[in-house]
């Protein structure tokens, strides 16, 4: 940590340079989809061309604008109550980047905290936690998020929090192991022989060796979130019917498939484009944060 | 030493399902939503709701509605569930079975697929198709099961309607079979006018289930075979006269297998998770589809019977997997 | 008579590196040579070259490789990998890595067997179990049901090279097949691939940079240097009268029971700087001029 308030601003442009060409094509594309996702949910009453709860029965179920029967006006069409899809699809981004955003920074900081504690004590702490985790893992996430969303309550709230309760694991689990691994390292010992209390280890040592594989996880994690997030939605225990999501306008579109398909293949397209954005830029973040290769 | 380990993990099968039961009963208790209150017609006076409550156990302290519940367990009986008025084993036992089925159809597509990608992806080794072969594999694993299914349904749903997209037969099928493994009873029995029935409504489910699985397995065995290929009794085998297709599937496989069974079978585990959602999107009648169902309608009895049995799954397949490998792997076997 | 096995002039190189610059050598059948060199000299190429072994990233320059009179590089593949493994064999260099873990050392013998010779599978776990016991394996029918790591190295190498001359070879290319056992294994090693090639009638091209071996076992000898060959005679004639200074060299450097240990020294730096620049100039020949 010391070093780097010493270097230069020139040398750490230049590593930052370097790090930036590691991560290569997917992190730009990756980071490109993301901020892109980012941009239409801030954006969304300046972007979306109507209100997305405004029904307008006369014109439900119009084809995208280009078909034939299409209307200007609903640029993608609209839905069975006559809602404009584009305006549901741009704000469903915004349910999708809130959940993404809370429920793996709060995934993350649980799973941190509680594998830190699992690799770097040992003996009965760890033991006890493995076992959680075992327990766990016992579970099917998806229908454990179904019944915690459930048991909880609609909103986005009970999302949050059944993202946050399922997923923690994989932090844990991954944040245990490499402590362990950590702690077996010279650098550690060295730590510890100059008298470094264990928190101090943990919090200067330990931790910033995690980091790149802490941002991996973390792009990662978003990406699930959307998707839980989306199946929460299409099972229809979600937030409240009137909060547009890409999981809500599935599960209509489900209904009237054989009608109207876009409106069930638009919020698809959605979700597979930030799904992919985030896992490249989770892959992108590990080539270009890797201390292996950074050396 | 290895079935040390086995019989390690056996001791602790207990306790993690112990575990588990008490996770779910406690979830389904401490937090708001009440079964009664879904399932009462309006206008009911509070005696009626009392009494319907006692009937289900639901006005006992959660301590005692939890050792009676386990009590009954243990004795075989998961008691009756409150939606659909009906043995909570009794509709375990009838849908379980279709099920099985998806996720076994699932697997072995997924293994054909996967198996058959890494063996063209090694047999085009440092050509440039091999990229392709990688990119394909790529995307097949970025998208999961749930959005494969929507994929599917909507390509070969509806776009082209080839195929079904809902149920498990069609209605008007009598199938008239002894158990509820509609698939195995009718292959075995030779009535395949309706095993083609059954697969026709199965073929898209099980795809959406087997394609990301089968990009996993093909990654895996893909960079097992690369390894194994490269070891020294696979370049001495070339100066024995073998070809290579042989090399690769007598000698580079068997080994490549051990590792690809060991790192992908703990991914079975999502296969199964994973019926849950395209069991709904396709309306097909297994345990995932009922999930739902009973989550929404607060079905306890249901639930946990449900979670359980998916528990009791998972373990049983992670330590069928840890078997597979200790047979596949001779030097696992002794000590 | 035609030779087991000519050589000639040829050029291999891997990528952009030569690491064969010409080379030519004959084997007569029966003939024990030994191809000697340090690493790096291209003997373990050469012998990758006759098996057909070569990296993927190898090209054959020019020369040719001759088997009892056949190219083998002008070959098709299938008729050469007829000749893989039962007239031409290879006795590897490390009995660890050399056998496949997963399967019976009786399957693997048996597989060999039936692959090249057509024979039953009863018929070749008897044979297999002959062949164990020519090899002074004891209780070969325990052996054959047995997994590579249960058995120890000296056993598995023993197990090779009754896979080696199992349908007896014209030609064996053994490979240091003796550099990664313990001394009193590598005797036991070289008299049993004395004895086999005596019975099976064999020529071998011993592959090694112990000039004890040779002068052991090996009737006459080729020294390998930069992918050149620099002497080439009867091991005796070369031992007593190495014409090259590159031989003497390599003699000096070699512990001998007769003489005391501070005589040994090394091969002079300058000489071997002088060989590579040689080599170098044959490269530049090569690409200036036609081959």
């Amino acid at each position: 940590m010391a070093d780097l308030a010493l270097s230069s601003p020139v040398v750490r442009q230049s590593r930052l340079l370097a790090a930036l060409q590691r991560g290569g094509a997917r992190l730009w594309v990756g980071a490109a989809v993301v901020a892109l996702l980012v941009l239409v949910a801030v954006l969304a009453p300046v972007l979306a061309p109507h209100d997305a709860l405004e029904q307008d029965l006369m014109s439900a179920q119009l084809p995208p604008s280009w078909i034939v029967g299409g209307d200007h006006a609903y640029l993608l069409g609209t839905d069975s109550l006559g809602r404009c899809v584009l305006s549901r699809l741009i704000y469903s981004a915004r349910t999708a980047v809130m959940v993404a955003l809370v429920a793996a920074t709060l995934a993350a900081l649980i799973g941190v905290a509680l594998g830190l504690f699992a690799g770097s004590f040992g003996g009965w702490v760890d033991q006890a936690i493995s076992r959680l985790i075992d327990v766990w893992m016992a579970f099917p996430p998806v229908l454990l998020s179904i019944v915690l969303a459930a048991v909880i309550g609609a909103g986005l709230t009970s999302v949050i929090a059944a993202i946050v309760v399922v997923d923690w694991t994989r932090f844990a689990r991954v944040v245990r192991a490499e402590t362990m691994v950590q702690l077996t390292r010279d650098y550690a010992a060295a730590a510890r022989v100059i008298g470094l209390s264990r928190a101090k280890l943990l919090r200067l040592e330990i931790l910033p060796n995690l980091v790149p594989l802490l941002a991996t996880l973390l792009a990662v994690e978003m990406g699930i979130a959307i998707l839980v997030e989306v199946i929460l939605s299409f099972v229809g225990i979600s937030v409240s019917g009137d909060t547009p999501t890409w999981g809500s306008m599935i599960a209509e579109g489900r209904q009237i498939v054989y009608q109207a398909p876009w409106i069930m293949a638009l919020p698809i397209g959605c979700i597979i484009t930030s799904v992919i954005g985030f896992n490249l830029l989770g892959d992108g973040l590990r080539l270009a944060l890797d201390p292996v290769q950074r050396s | 030493m290895r079935w040390g380990e086995i019989i390690r993990r056996l001791v602790l099968v207990p306790p993690t399902l112990f575990g588990v039961a008490v996770i779910v009963f406690v979830l389904l208790r401490v937090v708001p939503g009440d079964p009664i209150a879904m399932m009462i017609p309006p206008g009911a006076s509070e005696a009626d709701i009392a009494r319907l409550r006692a009937l289900y156990g639901l006005d006992q302290p959660i301590l005692q509605q939890f050792s009676t519940w386990l009590g009954q367990v243990a004795s075989g009986d998961f008691g009756k569930s409150i939606s659909v008025h009906q043995g909570v084993l009794e509709l375990l036992l009838e849908r379980l079975p279709a099920t099985i089925e998806l996720a076994l159809l699932a697997t072995l597509i997924a293994v054909v697929l996967g198996v058959l990608t890494a063996l063209a992806g090694i047999l085009l080794r440092g050509r440039r198709a091999e990229w392709a072969v990688d990119g394909g594999i790529g995307v097949l694993l970025a998208i999961p099961d749930f959005l494969w299914a929507l994929i599917l349904l909507l390509v070969f749903g509806v776009l082209l309607p080839w195929l079904p997209i809902s149920g498990r037969v069609d209605p008007q099928i009598d199938v008239h079979l002894h158990s509820n493994f509609y698939l195995l009873e009718s292959l075995l029995t030779g009535r395949f006018a309706i095993a083609f029935a059954l697969l026709h409504h199965m073929i898209l489910p099980a795809l959406a289930l087997a394609l990301p699985f089968a990009a996993l397995v093909a990654r895996i065995l893909k960079a097992s075979l690369t390894e194994a290929e490269d070891q020294d009794y696979a370049q001495i085998a070339r100066a024995r006269g073998y070809s290579r297709p042989d090399i690769l599937l007598h000698e580079v496989l068997p080994n490549a297998l051990i590792p690809t069974v060991a790192l992908g079978g703990v991914q079975v585990t999502l296969l199964l998770g994973g019926t849950v959602l395209v069991e709904r999107i396709f309306s097909y009648e297994g345990i995932g589809n009922m999930a739902i169902d009973a989550v929404i309608n607060r079905d306890f009895p249901l639930i946990q019977g449900l979670v359980l049995t998916f528990a009791v799954l998972f373990i049983a397949l992670n330590l069928a997997i840890d078997l597979i490998v200790t047979v596949l792997d001779p030097r696992l076997r002794h000590g | 008579m035609t030779a087991t096995l000519e050589i000639d002039g040829l050029k291999v190189a891997i990528g952009a590196a030569n690491v064969l610059r010409g080379v030519s050598l004959a084997l007569q059948p029966r003939e024990v040579r030994g191809l000697v060199g340090e690493s790096g000299a291209g003997k373990s190429m050469l012998g990758r070259a006759v098996l057909g072994l070569l990296p993927a990233n190898a090209t054959i320059i020019s020369g040719s490789i001759t088997f009892e009179g056949r190219n083998l590089l002008a070959m098709h593949e299938t008729e050469r990998r007829k000749l893989l493994g039962r007239r031409i064999a290879l006795i590897p260099q490390d009995p660890m890595t050399s056998l496949n873990p997963v399967k019976r050392v009786g399957v693997q013998i048996g597989n060999l067997l039936r692959h090249h010779l057509g024979v039953s599978k009863r018929v070749a776990l008897a044979r297999a179990s002959e062949l164990l016991a020519e090899v002074a394996i004891r209780e070969p029918a325990r052996v054959l049901s047995l997994y590579p790591h249960e058995i120890s190295g000296g056993m598995r190498q023993r197990v090779l090279i009754a896979m080696a001359f199992a349908c007896d070879p014209a030609l064996v290319i053994a490979d240091e097949p003796t550099t990664a056992l313990d001394v009193t294994v590598q005797r036991q090693v070289l008299q049993l691939v004395e004895r086999l090639r005596q019975r099976h009638g064999s020529a071998v091209l011993f592959v090694t940079h112990d000039l004890g071996v040779v002068a052991k076992i090996c009737g006459s000898m080729t020294v390998l240097h930069g992918g050149r060959v620099l002497e080439d005679g009867e091991t005796a004639d070369v031992l007593a009268r190495p014409r090259h200074a590159y031989t003497r060299a390599l003699l000096a450097a070699t512990p001998r029971a007769d003489r005391p240990a501070e005589a040994l020294r090394p091969v002079p730096p300058a000489l071997i700087e002088q060989l590579w620049s040689e080599a170098r100039r044959l490269d530049r020949l090569t690409i200036a001029g036609p081959t």
